[in-house]
């Protein structure tokens, strides 16, 4: 089967991927820019998914503190933009370290008044990090649940350490109140579209790069790592560069989202970067299925969509709701919704593989994990 | 690295019969899934990307099985709003105003927000019942800020901007009041906001109805240093309002003659005070002003009390504990001990006897009253006076007209300054019972003019650069 699927697949996504795209970039023309805003909100958690997916769904390595890199990319934007408004108003530096009693601009400040800096800065700290929490896991040979753990951890100090450091980061606040973007006021709605259209193209481009690297030698390389670790290492892989580079690279893209997320949404606190937020990630990956890169994006969008639906239409008892969605998700689609997908279509055209396909999501956790595509 | 994996289906005895359901039973799912996403996509505008539209989910397989299709069938009804009157998501009638109400009703503050939200509701129910505003009837739309600072940012958009509210009531936390300025001002919306906090802040599109420090803290202090306790422990939850405020109060400390005895700050939710109780009680301060907030209140005072200390050794003054708080925390550990606010339950006005009957009445007797609920109760009425003046919802018009719009609220007159749209009104100290109310053992005497960059105070000089 797993010969097969990726030919079906392969196969399949084209078209609904060209349609999809279609549909995102017809949306200004349609939507509010309250909506608008909340669709491009939803498409900077997809590019999150999608590197969580390289690392979770192809290499096996749960990451629960994806939150924090998310948050650093988010940060790095955000520091810029609020310079820029300080700029504007003609102050010294940012309201917050003014009422935190800071006497001057902090140096590692300075530099992100420079965009270019902010946007190189909100891939690599992200990646740095990534890559130093890698490979420490890796020198140690710590794996599976263990560095789940970690990356909790991580999720769970980092917040902390922003929100001690007021003065610096400007505490349980985070960074908000923002104005313009490269000149451009952010409420206008031209500049609105012109970030959405942004975010489709990186969501894109994340999604053309994250296709070729599953499909390139590394990444079979990284299934690989999945299927059988010890394998790998016995035949001669540096397992350690392959674990790293992968976990990197899903903190870069994670990075690049919350780079988008920031001017769109106007706020990044250290809430965003906690354990709740980041364990939300991997529900996104879950719902809409691990190992497809297109599950990611779908999850993404349906499950934050679907928060911001019952949200508002149940102010009192959302959270239940949402919470039966994903008990009910994890109950009858362990492959989530694209694992029902992909069976029911090819159930459409060859229906004994399809009732062996739901044999197996309904039964077959042993053979979960060989039926990711 | 070829990963031909073994994965034939080894044995999977279903029946036929059994597969087939299962399936269907899937399938109705997920169309409630899908249905769910495409229904937030639009939420009741055009129909947008269809993007969460993978499935195509036989028709009929999904309205009977799963639960989520039947909430994802009833999102575009109107909402259900739980006390007063009904909301809807759909157009305004003429004949009514929308107005938003963003509280946190679920997450940690929770616990706090719900109870200000029911006074917001209590006073439109008041204003519909007396007519209306107007001559239209009040219509309140509910969102949830989820306790999340985000959120609040984007339930603010959403009312102001799809639901085109007239005006909103909410907010708690500083940090949730920061997130939503920016909105309210580019927007150009209304934000009446409830609870007290650290001044340093007047945005022109909120009104303030809670104290600024001069109104709160900073009396406070006066009547501790009044009181012979000269030697201060600083004591806070690790975000901006404990922050600012002791910034505040160091400052008037080294001023007025006082001494600090130390300074801490605990992560919110922070529940092991040991080793700051065993700080304090080696630092032996005259009092502990406190600026924790949340659960952390329950086991400070808890771990206060069993480590011996009573009200008479060191007491504590708390700007963040009001009656709400004392009933989480036993009025048994906090017996004795003070705190600072601008109205308590027994506040004995004619308008505070109405409001507690009536407050306990609608949402059940053993509820209690405080001072973020009575500003929310108020800052409807207000608001409402505004609008009747100004004879419009339009906000640069209400926004001219609440300048001095004065009211009897349950703690006492109010008024609206016009320069810096905070309210005038009476400070009061009050010390915890036995039953978890407050007797009031100091007042101002009148009402005292909101100053929240503390202009009048010399010793505040460095803070007012700004």
């Amino acid at each position: 089967m797993a010969t097969a699927k990726p030919t079906a697949s392969s196969r399949l996504l084209p078209a609904p991927i060209g349609a999809a795209m279609v549909i995102l970039l017809i949306a200004p023309l349609i939507l509010s820019d309250f909506r608008l805003g909340l669709l491009a909100k939803y498409l900077t958690y997809a590019i999150v998914a999608l590197g969580l997916d390289l690392l979770w769904g192809y290499t096996g390595m749960l990451s629960l503190g994806h939150g924090v890199f998310f948050g650093l990319g988010a940060y790095c934007a955000g520091m810029y933009l609020k310079l820029e408004a300080t700029r504007a108003t003609g102050e010294a530096m940012p309201d917050f370290m003014v009422w935190s009693g800071l006497k001057a601009l902090p140096a590692f400040w300075e530099p992100f008044g420079s965009p270019a800096f902010a946007v190189m800065m909100a891939i690599l700290v992200p990646a740095t990090l990534a890559s130093i929490l890698g490979y420490l896991a890796c020198r140690s040979r710590i794996k599976d649940v263990y560095f789940s753990l970690i990356t909790q951890a991580v999720a769970l100090i980092i917040p902390i350490l922003l929100i001690g450091q007021q003065g610096y980061t400007g505490g349980t606040n985070g960074v908000t109140n923002f104005g313009t973007l490269f000149g451009a006021s952010l409420k206008e709605r031209p500049t609105q579209i012109v970030l959405y259209l942004a975010t489709v193209l990186v969501l894109a481009l994340s999604f053309v790069l994250s296709r070729w690297v599953v499909r390139s030698r590394f990444g079979r390389l990284l299934v690989a790592v999945r299927d059988d670790e010890q394998r790998v290492r016995f035949l001669g892989y540096n397992l350690t560069a392959v674990k790293v580079g992968v976990y990197a690279l899903s903190a870069a893209l994670a990075g690049v989202a919350g780079m988008m997320f920031v001017p769109q949404v106007g706020i990044i606190s250290p809430a965003m970067l906690g354990i709740v937020p980041s364990v939300e990630m991997v529900v996104w990956v879950a719902v809409g299925g691990r190992g497809t890169l297109i599950g990611p994006i779908i999850g993404a969008i349906v499950v934050s969509a679907a928060k911001s639906t019952l949200s508002e239409s149940f102010p009192d008892t959302w959270q239940y709701l949402l919470g039966a969605l994903f008990v009910a998700v994890v109950i009858w689609f362990p492959q989530g919704l694209t694992g029902l997908r992909i069976s029911h279509v090819i159930g459409r055209s060859t229906g004994r593989t399809a009732d062996r396909d739901l044999a197996d999501a309904t039964h077959g956790t042993s053979t979960g994990k060989e039926r990711q595509l | 690295m070829s990963e031909r994996g073994d994965t034939t289906p080894m044995g999977s005895p279903v029946s036929d019969e059994r597969t087939g359901m299962t399936r269907k039973r899937m399938l109705g799912l997920v169309a409630g899934i899908a249905g769910t996403g495409i229904l937030a996509a639009c939420g009741g505008e055009a129909a947008p990307a269809a993007k969460a539209e993978p499935t195509k989910a036989p028709a009929g397989a999904a309205p009977t099985t799963a639960p989520a299709a039947s909430a994802a069938t009833k999102a575009p009804e109107p909402t259900k709003a739980p006390a007063t009157a009904p909301t809807t998501a759909g157009a305004a009638g003429s004949d009514t105003i929308k107005i938003g109400i963003l509280h946190s009703l679920s997450g940690t503050m929770a616990i706090s927000e719900k109870s200000v939200r029911d006074a917001t509701l209590l006073a439109i129910e008041e204003i519909n019942k007396a007519g209306g505003v107007l001559k239209k009837k009040l219509e309140p739309v509910i969102e949830d800020g989820a306790s999340d600072w985000p959120t609040f940012a984007e339930k603010s958009k959403k009312l102001i901007q799809s639901d085109k509210v007239a005006v909103v009531f909410g907010c708690w936390t500083s940090a949730s009041r920061k997130a939503v300025l920016p909105v309210f001002e580019s927007l150009k919306g209304l934000l009446f906001y409830p609870v007290q906090y650290e001044g340093l802040e007047a945005s022109p599109n909120i009104f303030y109805t809670g104290a600024a420090p001069n109104q709160q803290i900073v009396p406070a202090i006066e009547y501790l240093i009044k009181e012979g306790k000269k030697k201060v422990f600083l004591l806070g939850s690790d975000y901006v309002f404990p922050r600012t405020a002791n910034e505040i109060i160091k400052l008037q400390l080294a001023a007025q003659g006082a001494t600090l005895a130390g300074e801490e700050y605990t992560p919110l939710g922070h529940t092991e005070y040991s080793t700051v109780i065993t700080k304090i009680l080696g630092a032996k301060p005259d009092v502990v002003f406190s600026t924790l907030n949340g659960d952390s209140n329950v086991a400070f005072f808890k771990q206060l009390k069993d480590a011996g200390n009573t009200p008479d050794k060191i007491q504590t003054l708390s700007v963040s504990v009001a009656e709400e708080e004392v009933r989480g925390i036993g009025p048994a550990n906090m017996a004795g001990h003070l705190a600072s606010w601008n109205y308590y339950q027994t506040t004995d006005t004619p308008a505070n006897k109405k409001f507690v009957e009536a407050y306990k009445a609608k949402f059940g007797a053993d509820r209690v009253t405080d001072d973020p609920i009575e500003a929310g109760y108020f800052g409807v009425y207000l608001w409402a006076k505004a609008v009747e003046k100004a004879g419009s919802t339009d906000v640069d018009k209400v926004k001219e007209a609440a300048k001095g719009i004065t009211f009897d609220a349950p703690g006492g007159t109010v008024t609206i300054n016009g320069k810096n749209q905070h309210v005038s009104k009476t400070v009061r100290i009050g010390k915890v019972r036995a039953d978890g109310l407050f007797d009031e053992v100091w007042n101002s005497g009148k009402p005292v003019e909101p100053d929240p960059f503390l202009e009048t105070y010399s010793w505040a000089a460095s803070l007012k650069k700004r």
